[in-house]
């Protein structure tokens, strides 16, 4: 599978940001090692430039934004950091994939907003607000978009408890005589 | 012999206890045994369906299960034309406030039916954005058991429904009285009937 080859990509990149370590590094182990995809570390001060670069240069066209998610990597084994915000990108053009993560941390963890290139990014950068907490600066319209207004907290956490802390509780009881 | 006791037989109280009782029982029969029995048989269901408890209380409303055998299968998505109110699946925290609304915009005289695990008690979705059953917020009859449950269970449900309607509908006579305030309104002195606002004279 040339098309998910992403070498072109990867020395485009390391020519134009000569002074970022991307450590490009295979997604997961595959025994198919054709089938492989690739993960690229993106520090947040560079995102903008980086992304931009990334769908505007004639060997990467990553015109369209898979998928926009977080990991907490709370606990997890040998992480440095603890969100991981994870940028998937396809070209529709090319046809290869890359994958790319920007690390944050407590407290006020904040990357800058990628609607500027993906106007889609929108709702999902919404979504990983919501259920991580973290910031993007430059996101026009930043509010919750799964869970109900006045909900405090950020479930996906990986410190959140399953059940909540008393949120599906606390809520106004309509009785037989108030209706 | 005061209106605060009852009396051991009402009919033989006086001449005018005769006709006021008969006339009760009278109202008793119109009332109870039509109003209730009217009710009873047309429920107008308020399918609250968010997930797959709906598919089987489409299953009891198509043709196989038929719950027009007891009249009710005049679904209807406003609240304003229900009485019967189907909570049928999970509800967000989120969709609370709008089950709520739904429920104070049908119509008196209404009722509510729980159907399946997750309405009733949150059923496997233990978690802090999943109601652990409607009933903590807003009244409830009828519970229907089963993950989901079948349209027979549903049908037993909508059954209890009617007989609720017929227990604590309209209430027969001997319990409104025995046709006591009727006799109060008969016996009452004669007040002076006050046309337009007060101290208009």
């Amino acid at each position: 599978m040339d098309w998910l080859n992403v070498d072109n990509v990867l020395a485009a990149l390391a020519e134009r940001f000569a002074a970022v370590e991307f450590q490009p590094a295979p997604l997961m182990r595959l025994k198919d090692a054709s089938r492989q995809q690739t993960c690229i570390r993106v520090p947040a001060d560079q995102l903008i430039a980086v992304m931009r670069f990334l769908h505007d240069d004639e060997r990467c066209r990553f015109d369209q934004l898979a998928d926009l998610t977080c990991v907490d990597y709370l606990n997890f084994p040998d992480a440095a950091d603890r969100y991981g915000v994870t940028y998937m990108l396809l070209s529709t053009r090319i046809g290869h994939r890359l994958w790319a993560k920007c690390f944050v941390n407590d407290p006020a963890p904040e990357v800058p907003s990628v609607t500027g290139i993906w106007k889609g990014a929108e709702w999902l950068e919404r979504e990983v607000w919501d259920m991580f907490g973290v910031k993007f600066a430059g996101h026009g319209d930043l509010r919750r978009i799964l869970t109900w207004e006045g909900f405090e907290a950020h479930p996906l956490r990986k410190d959140y408890p399953l059940r909540g802390r008393g949120e599906r509780e606390n809520y106004e009881r309509i009785e037989r005589e108030s209706a | 012999m005061g209106l605060g006791t009852t009396p051991a037989a009402p009919h033989l109280a006086s001449k005018d206890d005769v006709l006021t009782t008969r006339l009760d029982h009278l109202m008793d029969i119109l009332r109870q045994g039509t109003v209730n029995w009217a009710r009873r048989n047309s429920l107008w269901p308020m399918p609250f369906a968010t997930a797959c408890c709906g598919i089987e209380l489409m299953a009891t409303g198509a043709s196989r299960y038929d719950i027009a055998r007891f009249g009710a299968e005049a679904m209807r998505f406003t609240p304003r034309q229900c009485d019967l109110m189907i909570v049928a699946g999970r509800v967000a925290i989120k969709m609370m406030p709008v089950l709520q609304r739904i429920y104070l915009q049908m119509t008196e005289p209404k009722w509510v039916i729980s159907m399946g695990a997750c309405a009733c008690t949150g059923g496997v979705f233990d978690n802090y954005a999943v109601v652990q059953g409607v009933d903590q917020f807003m009244p409830v009859d009828v519970y229907v058991p089963g993950c989901p449950p079948r349209p027979e269970t549903l049908l037993e449900g909508v059954m209890a429904i009617q007989r609720i309607v017929d227990n604590d509908g309209i209430r027969p006579s001997r319990e409104r009285g025995g046709g006591r305030g009727l006799r109060l309104a008969v016996t009452a002195p004669a007040v002076p009937v006050q046309l337009g606002l007060p101290g208009e004279n």
